[in-house]
């Protein structure tokens, strides 16, 4: 699939949270071919402390008003440099980066997205994806409160979504893998993304119930297309790299305590 | 249109812009964004004798204006190289060279023969200065004995233009350059990554799995130019300069220190399409500046 560098236009930046940012790029072409669970990798301008670009997971893509949709969580100087670009203004962006979720399975596949924090964003595209193909996408998302779910609007309008939070103030109370759902419902296969040990933990669940399950993961990285060999994971292969075969990963093929 | 065209020791080059290792891959990761044939060499991922898993996770962290890395030589071995690899790689019509590591002289010998085989590449660089790898390696390139024993096992095997790649973790690295020299070394590329350090204050650990790491970028450019001018005053075979360069004015400073070409490491990273601006900024300086050719400006620093 083929990469791009280029400088894509701030079309929109909404704030869903006081440390995420909804960046809405667009470009004068037609956006390239981009896959569910593929990432982009972003240059910061004016900020000292921001060397490499920093990856981001496609949270979006709207082919009707061609835009990129990348949504941010705002956790160092990069991230918030990021938060102050407006409407018109230049981010240069090389992507789409990396392997991204499994491809759309047969028709009516129940297919469980399960997310936590900022690793709900590329579940929204899949989701989606998943639900134009004729599969059956539900949504499990975790959050510490209430007012830490992001665009709750947009899951519900492609999927089923249920909910947990730390402290209940929405959903059932405790974390994702305590959910009721899980009990009562089957799935065919299960894609995860958010904190590791939220994806751990969901893995094994996968496990004791023989459901194949992929993981997004997010290792730290530099060059995002495979050349310096930072970001890797150990996996049944050995060492690979996160960037370039991955970021999502069957975690059968990881080496993960299961 | 000045003259980009680069002689290193029997090499031709269109331009003096080469590609370091282990930033550009085998150059094909890099085929979407620039023509890999406007590129001046292309050195590819550090190759040894046998596979090597590299070092565990975490093996980057970023600082300020540049980053370390203790990848640990993670390749395929030359065997999957020569089979799998160089074919891909044969017909792109620019200077493809091989950068070559072990953890004895042997090693290194045994791996440049097999490469010495390969009629499209045309060089090779010797890493004597891996600051990640706790056998061999940097240990090679710290001392002129050492530096010597692998170039001399290497050079009895290896027949093409043979690069040695210097540490700027030492003393004296004239010294090093002149002993590479006297064992046989057509010419010298600098600086490798220097070493260094970050801990995590909260972890009260270091960041990096092997507590240290190789650092590059354009924090360590000064240190570079240094030792590039250093080096080119002392030998007398061609130096190919690196270590933080961003811009085409970054390289013009490397070769009015001395370098006969440049190296583009970390940039490529922040860049993809970084090596092809370089040349063409280079270009641009050469014409602004009435120079017809870059070999006019080669060494002519005033200093």
């Amino acid at each position: 699939m083929r990469k791009f560098v280029k400088d894509l236009t701030v079309a929109g930046v909404d704030y869903p949270h006081e440390r995420y940012v909804l960046l809405k790029l667009t470009d004068d072409e037609l956006l390239p071919e981009m896959l569910p669970g593929q990432f982009v990798e972003v240059k910061v301008e004016d900020s000292p402390k921001t060397f490499l670009r920093r990856p981001i997971s496609i949270n979006y893509v709207d082919r009707e008003s061609n835009q990129l949709w990348l949504l941010i969580q705002l956790v160092g100087e990069g991230t918030r440099k990021l938060a102050k670009l407006r409407c018109g203004d230049k981010l240069n962006v090389v992507f789409p980066l990396g392997n991204g979720f499994s491809p759309m399975g047969q028709k009516g596949e129940k297919v469980l997205l399960v997310g936590g924090g900022v690793g709900v964003a590329p579940l929204l595209n899949y989701g989606k994806e998943l639900s134009e193909s004729g599969a059956k996408p539900v949504f499990l998302l975790g959050a510490r409160s209430k007012s830490d779910l992001l665009e709750l609007d947009m899951f519900k309008a492609i999927a089923p979504v249920y909910i947990t939070t730390e402290d209940g103030s929405v959903g059932e109370k405790g974390f994702v893998t305590q959910h009721s759902l899980l009990e009562t419902e089957t799935f065919d296969r299960i894609s995860v993304c958010g904190p590791k040990p939220m994806m751990v933990s969901v893995a094994r669940y996968a496990k004791s119930k023989g459901i194949p399950c992929e993981v997004s993961l997010e290792n730290m990285m530099a060059c995002g297309v495979g050349a310096c060999l930072c970001c890797v994971e150990k996996t049944v292969k050995g060492n690979v790299c996160v960037c370039k075969n991955g970021p999502v990963f069957p975690t059968d093929q990881l080496t993960w305590d299961l | 249109m000045a003259d980009l065209i680069t002689n290193i020791a029997g090499l031709t080059m269109k331009n003096p812009v080469m590609t370091a290792s282990g930033t550009f891959g085998y150059g094909v990761e890099f085929s979407d964004f620039v023509n890999l044939e406007d590129i001046g060499g292309i050195i590819v991922k550090g190759t040894t004798l046998k596979p090597r898993e590299g070092n565990d996770y975490p093996r980057m962290v970023e600082t300020a204006s540049g980053m370390l890395n203790c990848v640990g030589l993670q390749n395929k071995g030359v065997d999957y190289f020569c089979e799998n690899i160089y074919p891909e790689i044969k017909d792109i019509k620019t200077n493809m060279i091989v950068n070559v590591s072990g953890s004895c002289p042997e090693d290194y010998a045994e791996c440049a023969a097999r490469i010495n085989e390969l009629d499209n590449i045309p060089a090779i660089e010797l890493n004597i200065s891996c600051p990640n790898v706790r056998q061999g390696g940097m240990a090679f390139g710290v001392t002129t004995e050492g530096a010597q024993s692998v170039v001399r096992a290497v050079r009895d095997v290896y027949k093409k233009t043979l690069i040695v790649k210097l540490s700027p973790n030492v003393t004296s690295v004239s010294d090093i350059a002149l002993a590479v020299q006297d064992a046989g070394a057509d010419a010298v590329s600098l600086i490798n990554t220097l070493m260094g350090m970050v801990i995590d204050i909260e972890k009260r650990k270091p960041v990096l799995s092997i507590a240290t790491g190789g650092m590059s970028g354009p924090a360590v450019k000064p240190v570079a130019v240094r030792c590039v001018w250093q080096v080119a005053k002392a030998v007398s075979v061609p130096v190919i300069g690196l270590g933080g360069i961003m811009t085409a004015e970054d390289a013009i400073e490397f070769l009015l220190a001395g370098a006969s070409a440049i190296e583009i490491g970390t940039a490529n990273f922040i860049d993809p399409t970084v090596t092809v601006k370089v040349t063409n900024g280079i270009n641009d300086w050469l014409d602004r500046h009435g120079c017809r050719s870059v070999s006019e400006i080669i060494g002519q620093v005033n200093a």
